[in-house]
């Protein structure tokens, strides 16, 4: 029962909503948004395809095993917090670069703890809807 | 100090991988390791032995005034050469023993981890360094107790040894905060001065209980002493060294280390003298009863550890000479002979007393060590093990009254004599017992080197002691008295008491082991009574804790959803509620002028669905519903000026609905319906849950205005935090943790959907 509306409108709107989820993620720090939401954005777009185009397909999309996601950003998130101990500072102290880079603003630490919350909310969610409907 | 404990953990990776490119030669390389540890803390011995003190510190948790510090005395020092010396010994021994074992690599890395906290342990100075280290070597030791893991009864010990250790360790931990409480510091080296503090303070009591408890379960003292025999399901090397020469002791050294702390009251001296005169005695009988060769030395060990409790206990300067000389005594010639065993088992297939006999032909550099060993083990002179035992003879002549502890210790003495023999003397003497399907021959020299060299050790020190009195012992039974003291071993102290008493054990001794069959014969009526002792009790109260959690679980974990759903809410309703009636709320009831008619619609919205959510027969249409009632609710949100909370919502609606629709695709159709009755509990049920977060909204909105903590995230995120956004500030930044925690939780959680799932399909394919 796949919705050829749905096949189609998801073709176009899953890069689309990649992006914004990236977007999100980038702006998070000093607008609505962040890891939590773009993540979850992300995650509704691969549940839509899904959906549409069953879970073989969007797994190829994926081309990333949701449980590695899950690692990565585990990883991500703690190693993060792991920088300023190199530093002799407390775990977890945001540490940032002097430097302005266009789009993203001002890089830290913070920042990646934040890509470590969006890959794991991602590869959570996809582990769970892609084993339900694997089922 | 501390950089060498943190490598030995660190270099527990590598015999994994070592093991791949060298197969059984991997011993060798990993001995380094402790050699060169060995070499490292030798270096110290002439600073030491003259009166010095090493100190280490690193901050680990300096706001709780937990430090990463060490101090090397000569007590530590002495445990610490014992436990890299002999650590060499053994990883080269394991080698030869586990040659060709598939797991070789994880065996020397839980080896490694135990040699670190064990160093970790002896060299803290810091009570709760020491407890951590400390926990670390019962998790080691389970591990490697429990190393054969296709092996019921190796598991079951393994978990034994763990429970029992392990709740002495929580007692431990409890004595050591109150103890910090007490004496206001956790460093030993500043709690010794502070005895006198500690011993007329209110807690001392529960403090030295709670303290001896720990102790006396890691040394295995009676009523505890269950676990070690059972730890014998360890491969030998494992038995050697942690359930014989060094991790058993960690007690032993808890109580000397503390000593000066917590010894010298009434209470010390009844309970820690009996338990170990009661300790030494159970042992020492209990190892005559057994027939493996294994056992008998673990039960002799338990009496060992009970000697030197009860020594612990007398507290004089000659009882803190005799337990340290019978420490090291004890090492030497008890880990000789477990390894001599190990390697009788290994060649001959059994460790069976009665079918050993006659292999001295065969494996003569064995039988050496096993006879020298057990020469030691016996106390003949000139063994160091002599020496120990006419100190102990004279630490204990000068107690009142002595004729209890004189006797015990002469019984004591006696056994000792015919464990030796019968462990070290009469595998190698005799006519061979047996023929073996295989003839039995020597063991490689990688694995009689080691026992050898601990056996010669043992009666050389006898021979020549005054250097070991000098430059070890001394400064070892200072640290234990915090005293200067000199220890002037001898052998030969002129016909006296003591010696009379030596020879008169060593003869009963010989007669008891000439007439050892018969003795156990006569003992066997004793069987029944043997079962009914503490392990007993043991796994009467782990089958009563079975039972507990069975019939909780039957009644929480039911395994119905909408039964879990009220007893969830059943109990926050019930405890959030008594909590907030206690403190009398004030309702924000005063801003209900402020409803925009926008806000109206959305609660009708909310309202309606709500109700078609209940009323619906069709599941599809109740997931609907719900989503209705999140986006109302996100809408809410949005209004109400909070866009992040709005995003989430949005998101979190839109993926359950996704959700709950590919689950509700699966389910059969509705069939059965609650009852009335049923419907009329849930329904009082949700209207007391819903009431309660109303009510709860409107307290925490009648106190937004006293809040402290907007203002403060509002100040200072973009000044500490550099983001505009206080939201995704507090989750990444101030409430970082948290986020961490969060996050670790739901890759758990997805981990266990994951599992459940595929579990399910397992199943069903299998049926």
């Amino acid at each position: 029962m796949i919705s050829l509306i749905l096949a189609t409108a998801i073709r176009y709107l899953l890069p689309l909503l990649l992006l914004l989820s990236v977007y999100i993620l980038l702006r998070g720090h000093n607008a609505p948004g962040g890891g939590f939401i773009g993540g979850l954005v992300a995650s509704s777009a691969f549940a839509l395809f899904a959906l549409a185009h069953g879970v073989d397909l969007s797994k190829r999309v994926l081309r990333i095993a949701p449980r590695n996601l899950i690692t990565a950003g585990l990883f991500t998130a703690g190693s993060s917090g792991c920088v300023p101990l190199f530093f002799n500072l407390p775990f977890m102290t945001g540490l940032w670069f002097e430097t302005h880079i266009n789009v993203i603003g001002k890089l830290g630490t913070p920042f990646f703890f934040d890509l470590g919350v969006f890959l794991v909310v991602l590869g959570v969610t996809l582990m769970i809807i892609f084993s339900l409907m694997e089922e | 100090m501390v950089w060498i404990v943190l490598l030995s953990f660190v270099s527990a990776f590598f015999p994994p991988w070592l093991c791949r490119v060298l197969h059984s030669r991997t011993g060798w390389i990993v001995a380094l390791l402790p050699a060169a540890i060995t070499a490292y803390f030798a270096r110290f011995i002439e600073e030491i032995s003259s009166g010095g003190t090493v100190v280490e510190s690193m901050g680990w948790v300096p706001c709780l005034g937990i430090e990463l510090s060490f101090h090397l005395d000569g007590l530590s020092l002495l445990f610490a050469l014992l436990i890299s010396g002999i650590g060499t010994l053994v990883v080269i021994y394991s080698g030869s023993y586990l040659a060709g074992h598939y797991q070789l690599g994880r065996f020397y890395s839980t080896l490694l981890i135990f040699m670190a906290s064990m160093l970790g342990t002896v060299l803290a100075d810091n009570v709760i360094t020491l407890f951590v280290f400390w926990e670390l070597t019962s998790f080691s030791s389970y591990l490697l107790i429990g190393f054969n893991s296709d092996q019921k009864p190796a598991r079951e010990a393994a978990l034994q040894a763990l429970l029992v250790t392990g709740a002495g360790g929580l007692a431990l931990l409890a004595g050591f905060l109150l103890l910090g409480q007490a004496a206001g510091t956790l460093e030993i080296s500043a709690l010794l001065a502070k005895g006198d503090a500690v011993r007329s303070h209110p807690f001392y009591v529960p403090i030295l209980l709670l303290i001896l408890a720990g102790a006396m379960t890691k040394s295995a003292q009676f009523p505890f002493h269950f676990w070690l025999p059972n730890a014998m399901q360890a491969p030998t090397p494992v038995s050697t060294y942690l359930h014989s020469a060094t991790m058993v002791k960690a007690g032993v050294y808890l109580l000397a280390r503390l000593s000066p702390v917590l010894a010298g009251t009434a209470i010390w001296e009844n309970v820690v003298t009996p338990v170990g005169m009661i300790t030494m005695l159970t042992g020492a009988f209990l190892s005559l009863l057994q027939t493996d060769l294994k056992l008998v030395l673990a039960y002799s060990t338990v009496s060992a550890l009970g000697g030197m409790t009860m020594m612990l206990g007398v507290g004089s300067q000659p009882a803190a000479e005799a337990a340290v000389m019978f420490l090291v005594a004890h090492a030497l010639y008890k880990g000789a002979l477990f390894l001599v065993v190990g390697i009788l088992d290994h060649e001959t297939g059994t460790r069976q007393s009665g079918r050993l006999g006659g292999l001295f032909r065969a494996m003569p550099a064995t039988g050496l060590a096993g006879i020298l060993a057990g020469f030691s083990m016996a106390g003949f002179m000139p063994s160091f093990n002599f020496i120990a035992k006419e100190q102990t003879y004279a630490a204990i002549l000068e107690t009142t009254p002595a004729v209890f502890l004189t006797a015990a210790f002469f019984v004591a003495g006696t056994c000792y004599v015919v464990v030796g023999g019968i462990t070290g003397f009469q595998p190698f003497t005799g006519r061979p017992r047996e023929r073996f399907l295989k003839p039995p021959h020597e063991a490689p020299p990688s694995m009689w080197v080691c026992p050898l060299i601990m056996a010669a050790a043992g009666v050389l020190v006898g021979v020549f002691p005054s250097p070991a009195g000098k430059y070890m012992l001394s400064s070892a039974v200072g640290a234990v008295l915090q005293a200067p003291s000199e220890v002037q071993p001898a052998l030969w102290h002129g016909p006296d008491v003591k010696l009379f008493l030596s020879t008169a054990a060593m003869l009963a001794g010989i007669c008891l082991y000439l007439a050892r069959a018969k003795f156990r014969r006569s003992m066997e009526p004793l069987t029944p009574l043997l079962s009914k002792g503490p392990e007993h009790l043991y796994s009467l109260s782990l089958a009563w804790l079975d039972t507990i959690a069975c019939a909780q679980t039957r009644v929480l974990q039911s395994g119905r959803l909408n039964l879990y759903l009220l007893i969830t809410i059943v109990t926050t309703t019930g405890l959030v509620g008594a909590s907030m009636l206690e403190h009398e709320p004030i309702l924000g009831l005063e801003r209900w002028s402020d409803l925009h008619i926008y806000e109206a619609i959305l609660a009708v919205v909310l309202l309606t669905s709500t109700v078609v959510i209940v009323r619906s027969r069709s599941r599809l249409a109740a997931v609907a519903a719900l989503g209705v009632v999140g986006y109302a609710v996100a809408l809410l949100f949005l209004l109400f000026s909070a866009p992040d909370l709005a995003m989430t919502q949005f998101c979190i609606e839109t993926l359950s609905v996704v959700l709950l629709v590919m689950v509700l695709y699966r389910l059969p159709r509705y069939r059965d319906y609650s009852s009335g009755k049923e419907r009329f509990r849930d329904a009082v049920v949700a209207t007391l849950a819903g009431g309660l977060i109303t009510a709860l909204v409107l307290v925490a909105t009648a106190v937004t205005r006293e809040a402290r903590l907007t203002p403060f995230f509002t100040e200072h995120s973009l000044l500490l935090a550099k983001g505009r956004n206080i939201v995704n500030v507090i989750l990444v930044d101030f409430r970082g943790l948290d986020t961490l925690g969060e996050i670790t939780v739901l890759a758990v959680a997805a981990l266990g959907v994951y599992s459940l799932l595929k579990l399910n399909t397992g199943k069903k394919s299998g049926d």
